[in-house]
């Protein structure tokens, strides 16, 4: 009966439901943005899931290790989705299972409301207007394709995630004799995960010459079952005609490349690949909004905004987190101020109406009117000066998040970083530049923030929290550029 | 994540569970903690009598914590076992399940085998318990996610 109100039939047959917010993901991410824009007073707001579940990756996630931080006790993947999904059952927030998302328009100019394209067994395709919208797609894995090993083209090639779905949930062991190639956490966990059901892992291997998965993942998931595991190797060929027989394995240098004559064959029926994650962002770039290359994500600032204004990004689409804690928090950031700029958007329109009323009773057609036209092209000129503090990577550092501050940035802001190798008792030093001088050495603008790390690697997200006055300084010096680097000792 | 100097890599490479004998009193086992980051590489030496393991000495771990974790995984290492029950009757498979508490490292193969074959009837409720007292560890199997049944 509900649908029925919201739903228009438009001229080209197209059904069109009307929202507030629109999430696009049912992740931990999508979860977490359309709860807190809930509790922070949206209403009319929808999960868009292209799965037949709510929880993304989660329910598959059937380990301990989420929650330390956020719930401040250690659940399993299931759990954790748990208690999103049933708190989500006590609010009006609709979800639409099943559906698709095939494009979003949210012009910057001419059209306050975005537009989302779907489609579903039940609607088919069908409409979505929403005047916001917060992007919680997630990522998807690297495959074999993205590697490209040489050699045959044989079954049981698979990348952890999905092997970690045919075991945990349909039931299947994909094979007998297990190689991973390298050392995600996905990979780790699923190694454990296999010898546990009865299969052989029989060896883990990295190229890098560390691992890239978490300290407590190489001890429990591996050496807890004496399984081999080797750095600086790689995969250089897969053997097997109509299934994997084997693989070659080699030593790599120190650029990475495999040196001749370090050639190995091992025995396997089943290559498993936790090589990396990829933000998914084909809606976003198609959107035409501001894509980071490094990230592989949208820019975004510190409110969770990207480059359109009333869209929001949050969790794993922007950058792929360690730990779903962080993506619970990063998400109701995006959501709080989703529903903020969503009052601020009914207020600006409840003003124009007002004023619209009031001309009438008055007659008086010339003063205090805003036409809509007008009023748009005021919030792009909003928009243009807002973004006015670039975040930058320096030295050691790969990429930050967010990318962008506003001018209108209040409070303690924490940047996200990732470093581009392993650094020990070293600073992560944050210095600003005006935006006109621009080649001035790192170290030699303002210094704002200067701290001693222990150790920071690749591996695992680092982070600095910008305080309140810290910002204000920043703010009242007229910083262009902030720039984050690592000063060794 | 970690980082090894390539001694300690090759180390670990030969021996990674196996305790080596230094005398038959006295064994060395060393650790990499996973407390925090940090990772520190903490020696230890202990005594096993018939399984009865005292320890001698702790080295190398740079906080407390990290000294407890080491002298917990000599004396009686534990974990979590996570992994999936059948369901019967359910809109899924399968359930997830945990146990309840850590069990001993050395009953985890024997928990495995007892979980694969038993069987739940849906609907499972999450924290609802699965086994009792599996393998006379002390702890339960519970169920960690929900599975409807079918009508």
């Amino acid at each position: 009966m509900n649908e029925k109100r919201k739903m228009n039939e438009k001229k080209d047959g197209l059904r069109r439901y009307e929202y507030e917010i629109a999430v696009i993901g049912g992740g931990p991410a999508g979860l977490g943005a359309s709860l807190s824009a809930w509790k922070a007073g949206g209403k009319k707001i929808v999960i868009l899931e292209r799965g037949a579940e709510l929880g993304g990756i989660l329910p598959q996630c059937i380990h301990s290790g989420f929650g330390l931080h956020y719930f401040g006790e250690e659940l399993t993947g299931p759990e954790y989705a748990y208690r999103f999904i049933s708190e989500l059952k006590n609010t009006e927030v609709e979800v639409k299972l099943d559906t698709m998302v095939l494009e979003i328009s949210a012009e910057i100019s001419g059209d306050m409301r975005k537009r989302i394209l779907c489609v579903n067994a039940k609607d088919g395709i069908f409409e979505i207007d929403a005047r916001i919208i917060i992007l919680a797609m997630g990522c998807r894995e690297r495959t074999r394709g993205a590697l490209q090993i040489p050699g045959s083209r044989p079954a049981g090639v698979y990348t952890a995630g999905a092997t970690q779905r045919y075991v945990n949930i349909e039931g299947y062991l994909p094979g007998k004799k297990i190689f991973v190639l390298g050392s995600g956490d996905i990979g780790l966990i699923m190694a454990r995960r296999l010898t546990l059901e009865g299969a052989k892992v029989v060896m883990v291997c990295e190229i890098m010459p560390y691992s890239c998965g978490l300290n407590r993942n190489i001890v429990q998931c591996v050496e807890d079952f004496g399984i081999p595991l080797r750095f600086s190797h790689t995969v250089t060929k897969v053997h097997g005609r109509e299934r994997v027989e084997g693989v070659t394995i080699c030593r790599v240098d120190e650029k990475l490349k495999p040196i001749k004559g370090s050639e190995e064959y091992i025995e396997c029926d089943t290559l498993l690949l936790s090589v990396g994650l990829i933000p998914e962002n084909e809606l976003t770039r198609n959107a035409g909004i501001m894509i980071d290359e490094r990230t592989g994500g949208p820019v975004v600032n510190e409110n969770m905004e990207t480059s359109i204004k009333g869209v929001y990004a949050c969790g794993n689409v922007v950058h792929v987190h360690d730990l779903v804690d962080n993506v619970t928090k990063e998400s109701e950031r995006a959501g709080m101020n989703a529903a903020k700029a969503l009052f601020e958007k009914v207020e600006r329109e409840r003003e124009r109406i007002g004023n619209v009323e009031y001309r009438k009773d008055n007659k008086d057609k010339d003063k205090n009117v805003e036409y809509e036209g007008d009023r748009e092209g005021k919030d792009n000129e909003e928009k243009e000066d807002e973004n006015n503090i670039r975040l930058s990577a320096g030295k050691g550092v790969r990429y930050t998040v967010p990318q962008r501050l506003t001018n209108r940035v209040k409070g303690d802001v924490e940047v996200f970083f990732r470093v581009t190798e392993v650094f020990r008792d070293s600073k992560i030093v944050v210095d600003g530049v005006d935006g006109v001088d621009e080649g001035v050495d790192e170290g030699k603008g303002e210094v704002y923030v200067s701290q001693k790390r222990r150790v920071m690697n690749p591996g695992e997200m680092q982070s600095v929290v910008l305080k309140k006055e810290v910002i204000e300084d920043i703010l009242s010096d007229g910083v262009g550029e902030l720039r984050f680097f690592i000063e060794c000792k | 994540m970690r980082i090894l100097d390539e001694k300690a890599e090759l180390e670990l490479e030969h021996d990674v569970l196996e305790s080596k004998m230094e005398s038959k009193e006295e064994k060395k086992k060393r650790f990499v903690c996973v407390v925090c980051p940090m990772g520190c590489a903490i020696d230890t030496k202990y005594a096993d009598k018939d399984g009865e393991v005292k320890i001698k000495e702790v080295s190398g771990a740079e906080c407390s914590r990290g000294k407890v974790y080491a002298e917990l995984e000599v004396t009686k290492p534990v974990r979590t076992l996570t992994t999936t029950m059948r369901v019967i009757g359910g809109k899924k498979k399968l359930v997830p399940v945990k146990t309840s508490k850590p069990v001993p490292k050395n009953k985890i193969f024997a928990c495995m085998e007892e979980i694969n074959r038993s069987r739940v009837q849906a609907p499972v409720y999450v924290g609802q318990v699965l086994i009792k007292n599996i393998q006379n560890s002390g702890a339960d199997v519970i169920a960690t996610y929900e599975v409807e049944a079918w009508n």
